[in-house]
């Protein structure tokens, strides 16, 4: 037997032993607390715990489990929310009351609950890695779609279960291979955390993740399939941002990883979701979303675990033909993890400390995204979307930097705006997305004709305003020419109008991309139309006075979300208005 | 009877190491005994098979590779805990300091505590009113929130910490009783006098338990301060029920002494010298607020920390900020033009706040006023900044107004008597005077039907303020 030579925080070692193999889980010590092996040498195995090890001794045993830490995968995930190392915080609670035991072993999905299902596949089917044998309703908008395991070599169905309800541990199909050899499938699987699950081929990004959020959909969309980093400062509103994608965006299934976060915002998440209605299915938030929560006091090497869980369950769903949106808050709590256990092995550090292979590990995460067709035949995707909390919202800092290089959109967070309750405080000048043209297509035929053309003329006023605002830094904004006053005045009405945006009220919180098209489209008129009319020499403050520019800031709130036919009524009593006004005599 | 080591094989700073231990667990507690007879206590940081490194708590002076008995205890670090802790005094280190005797402890538990299960968490949603508008109405304090103080040297944060004590009212009145946990972490010693004072003077000294480690205590004993007075906080809030309001100052010292610590054990540092740990162990200290299931009682932490050359950038602010739930900032320049309390308001923050105002909690305008005078203030800098370049005569007649507005803001807002409390309503009611100052278009956060409610350039003056 082997036993714990050396315990330092978290890190735990064993002496001269050829019994483990890397990245193994094990159960170290007397509680059988979960860990694994992270470094194997001639004379020591080093193995991080994934639970606290105050009073572990040495010489208490560790006990190999012979397989790669791994996430059990069955019906029973969605709704559910689980710690970094998939424990079901329900369960735990039932164990061990308000606050976490360490060493409480759970079963990670419920076992005896039954789900009525279906099998899709007959006696003599011919079936490979993949397909799928057997679907039962999970949550009232998720059906769970059991399928042959990645590895498995598939074969002739020799077997099926009845229709009905079935455990999860229940066999549902037998099949025999090539050579003859008979397998049984229950409705559940096992997938090593750190390896991504095959797919039959990735396909090019081409469609947005609509996220209902203006500044987002028209500034810096997001694509299914991609990756997008949400960097910000304490306070910038990262979190708030992410909730906001979770609620609203048009994902399938939505995966939120708390990861070193606040306790609170994970209670929050919980039962503002149970709460809030999917206007796209009628059904609540939580039918579609999985929770891992591990907060900034739970063990530091589960919350470097529970990124990976939380890719590997949203491949699992890729693979069923879903669409699934991560929300990561926050990475830099995941590299800082890192960087915690890097230091108890006595690694040589990096920058700031983090460890050299930090690049590597944020690439390999934000490589597991994409759109892909499954060895099933169908089209599924992973967007991830990653919150980064830069050290004192320094955006050089390595975190940021190297996520800045996998990423391809970057919705940089302001602490100005945020400050002036800018929110969301996406800072326009800075963010960026290179999906754009990829899904130029999508906008075009599902929105209007001239989509890309309109948020480009958008974008164009924010950034000459931009420059103009360091002259009315200097000298205010009453030495400017007529035209470059009214470029002003309507940057105003697109950042207080349409970029900002009120997550608490019931028709602003998510605006669809026609009514966002609409908005752009009238304030572009009124642009349009000032500059008319100031070339005919009406003076900037005689346009003012017709207070268009007040009302189109308001337009958000005035126009509900179901009339769009108001905005004709508008661009209609705007351009009469503003056709007719006359130059003044001096 | 456990077995005593006699002697040391190492003294490095207030690390000391044993060689040829057995049995000895990680975390587990220790007594060395000098042979003067004086005791100190020990943790283990480090254990392998046959050697231990434990870190003394008093310091490693007068301590030889000879003259020690060394007794390991078999168990972490445990607070003996009763009710009648309430109105006492105790070390850094949980010993009563007030020569009372000891208490007779009714259980003791672990002073690391255990993390909260995030199921089993009740999102705070009650809000305690300060009596302070720039706190009640920009940054309100939530029960079960933990809410910073971010200050400098010099500046008035004790000051507003035993305002915030003596005003604190609950909305409703649940629970058994309300306590103050006071931790105080290399503090001087006539901060921790003005607070005991103080506390004394308003009549809350029966219902505060404090913990002082005081700045020329041992740096390690530091380290165990918040947390003992964290232990019992949670042992009074979520087993007998008390609503726990627990202030912890000043949590630079802390950090600093982690960084000591660190070093000393010749770890990695990461920026500025700390480890690379210090998010998680901050965590460790202010995660352990909020309300639980199942029990009536709360614990709403405020934390007190002086940012280093009054740097919000410095890793112990900026750690601090992404683990609370918002922050209070002070700021010199406002300090220093006489303003009490010198609330910054614009990077201030209560992230619980959306939830716990409105209606049914404070007043259902309470939300749009905030947001607007937040804007309107932001704007006031903006205008501040241009004035300061192109002169106060040339602004325009909108900036004019705003750096009215602004100068109005700072002095009856901000500005109040350490010894006025004001309810919600004169708060809410004061901002909207104020925020009437202002044109009518310029207030852009709100809509037609609060602008009809509240819109009135008369009211300041009716208000009494000129």
């Amino acid at each position: 037997m082997d036993v714990i030579y050396s315990v330092n925080g978290p890190v735990v070692k064993v002496k001269g032993t050829k019994s483990f193999s890397m990245q193994e889980m094990v159960y170290v010590g007397k509680k059988r607390l979960i860990a694994e092996v992270i470094g194997v040498a001639a004379d020591f195995t080093t193995i991080q715990v994934y639970e606290g090890t105050t009073g572990l001794l040495p010489g208490e045993p560790v006990e190999g489990t012979g397989a790669p830490m791994s996430v059990t995968l069955a019906p029973g995930i969605i709704t559910n929310i689980f710690d970094g190392i998939e424990r079901p915080l329900n369960k735990l609670e039932e164990i061990s009351g308000a606050f976490i035991a360490d060493g409480a072993n759970v079963e990670l999905l419920d076992t005896e609950k039954t789900y009525d299902t279906t099998v899709t596949v007959k006696v003599g089917d011919r079936v490979s890695a993949g397909v799928c044998y057997c679907t039962c309703p999970e949550s009232a908008v998720v059906i769970h779609k059991c399928m042959l395991p990645p590895l498995s070599k598939g074969g002739e169905v020799t077997w099926t279960a009845e229709n009905g309800e079935h455990k999860i541990t229940d066999e549902i199909i037998r099949v025999k291979d090539e050579t003859g050899k008979e397998t049984s499938y229950t409705m559940m699987q096992k997938w090593p955390i750190r390896t991504p699950r095959p797919c039959k081929e990735r396909l090019p990004i081409s469609r947005p993740l609509i996220t209902g959020q203006r500044v987002i959909d028209t500034i810096s969309p997001i694509a299914k399939g991609g990756t997008a980093a949400i960097p910000g400062g304490f306070g910038t509103g990262k979190t708030m941002t992410q909730h906001q994608l979770a609620k609203w965006c048009d994902a399938d299934i939505i995966i939120y990883i708390g990861c070193g976060e606040r306790g609170n915002e994970m209670t929050q998440v919980l039962t503002e979701f149970s709460e809030l209605i999917d206007p796209r299915t009628g059904k609540p938030l939580t039918d579609r979303t999985m929770l891992i929560a591990n907060t900034s006091n739970m063990p530091v090497a589960a919350r470097e675990a529970s990124i990976y869980t939380g890719i590997t369950i949203a491949e699992y769903y890729r693979d069923m033909g879903y669409h699934i949106a991560i929300m990561a808050d926050s990475t830099s709590r995941w590299a800082e993890a890192l960087r915690e256990i890097s230091g108890r092995l006595e690694e040589m550090p990096a920058e700031e400390g983090f460890p050299a292979y930090l690049p590597s590990r944020i690439a390999d995460f934000y490589e597991r995204a994409g759109y892909v067709k499954t060895l099933g035949g169908n089209e599924g995707s992973v967007t991830i979307i990653g919150a980064v909390s830069p050290q004192g919202s320094d955006f050089s800092e390595p975190v940021t930097q190297n996520t800045k290089r996998f990423v391809r959109c970057f919705l940089a967070l302001d602490k100005n705006l945020a400050y002036a309750r800018h929110y969301p405080a996406i800072n326009w000048n800075d963010s960026y997305s290179e999906y754009i043209d990829e899904i130029a297509d999508y906008f075009k035929e599902n929105v209007a004709e001239d989509y890309m053309q309109t948020r480009q003329r958008i974008s164009s006023i924010l950034s000459k305003e931009n420059e103009l605002m360091e002259i009315v830094k200097l000298m205010g904004a009453d030495v400017l020419p007529d035209d470059q006053k009214v470029l002003i005045e309507t940057a105003r009405v697109i950042r207080v109008g349409f970029l900002q945006q009120n997550a608490f009220h019931k028709d602003d919180t998510y605006v669809d991309l026609d009514k966002q098209y609409r908005m752009m489209k009238i304030i572009l008129l009124l642009f349009d139309k000032a500059n008319e009319a100031a070339g005919r020499g009406v003076s900037v403050s005689s346009i003012r006075e017709t207070g268009w520019f007040e009302r189109l800031i308001k337009m958000k709130y005035d126009i509900p979300n179901d009339k769009p036919e108001m905005f004709d009524e508008f661009s209609l009593e705007l351009t009469t208005q503003l056709d007719g006004l006359e130059a003044q005599e001096e | 009877m456990s077995l005593k080591y006699i002697g040391l094989s190492e003294i490095n700073g207030p690390l000391v190491a044993l060689e040829g231990v057995k049995g000895i667990g990680y975390d587990e507690m220790a007594q060395i005994k000098l042979s003067d007879g004086t005791k100190r206590l020990a943790r283990v940081v480090e254990v392998s098979e046959d050697k231990a490194i434990l870190q003394v708590f008093e310091g490693t002076r007068g301590l030889s590779l000879e003259n020690t008995v060394t007794e390991f205890e078999g168990r972490p670090m445990e607070l003996p805990l009763a009710p009648e802790m309430v109105g006492r005094i105790f070390n850094g280190a949980g010993r009563p300091i007030d020569g009372l005797g000891e208490i007779f402890p009714e259980k003791s538990a672990d002073i690391n505590g255990a993390p909260i299960n995030p199921v089993s968490r009740v999102y705070p949603q009650n809000y305690i009113n300060t009596g302070i508008s720039s706190i009640d109405a920009l940054t309100t304090l939530i029960r079960g929130q933990k809410l910073p103080i971010f200050s400098g040297s010099g500046l008035s944060h004790n000051k507003l910490a035993v305002q915030i004590v003596r005003q604190a009212k609950i909305a409703d009145e649940s629970g058994k009783g309300f306590a103050v946990v006071f931790g105080a972490m290399g503090v001087k010693n006539d901060v921790a006098d003005y607070f005991k004072r103080s506390f004394e003077e308003t009549g809350v000294l029966s219902r505060v338990v404090m913990f002082l480690n005081l700045s020329n205590d041992p740096i390690i004993e530091r380290i165990l301060t918040p947390r003992c007075a964290l232990t019992c906080a949670e042992y009074l809030a979520f087993e007998k029920n008390m609503h726990i309001l627990c202030i912890l100052t000043d949590m630079t010292s802390y950090a600093e002494a982690v960084r000591e610590f660190s070093s000393s054990k010749g770890e990695i540092p990461g920026r500025k010298g700390y480890p690379g740990y210090l998010y998680s162990d901050l965590a460790s200290i202010y995660e352990r607020a909020g309300i639980v299931k199942g029990a009536e009682g709360s614990v709403t932490q405020i934390p007190i920390l002086t940012m280093p050359n009054d740097d919000i950038t410095h890793p112990v602010p900026d750690l601090t900020g992404y683990i609370t739930e918002g922050q209070i900032v002070l700021d010199r320049t406002l300090e220093q033009e006489g303003v009490y309390p010198a609330v910054s308001i614009l990077p201030s923050l209560s992230r619980l706040m959306k939830d716990g105002i409105g209606e049914g909690f404070t007043r259902e305008d309470h939300q749009t006023c905030a947001n607007q005078l937040f804007a309107a203030y932001a704007r006031v800098q903006d205008a501040k900044a241009l004035a300061s370049v192109i002169g106060e005569e040339e602004l325009s007649a909108s900036d004019k107004a705003f750096l009215n507005f602004g100068r109005l803001f700072e002095k009856h807002f901000l500005g109040q008597d350490f010894n006025e409390n004001r309810s919600i309503e004169q708060t809410l009611d004061l901002g909207w005077a104020l925020l009437s100052q202002l044109p009518r278009e310029e207030l852009d956060r709100v809509d037609e039907e609060h602008l009809n409610k509240f819109y009135d350039p008369g009211a300041l003056v009716a208000l009494g303020y000129d």
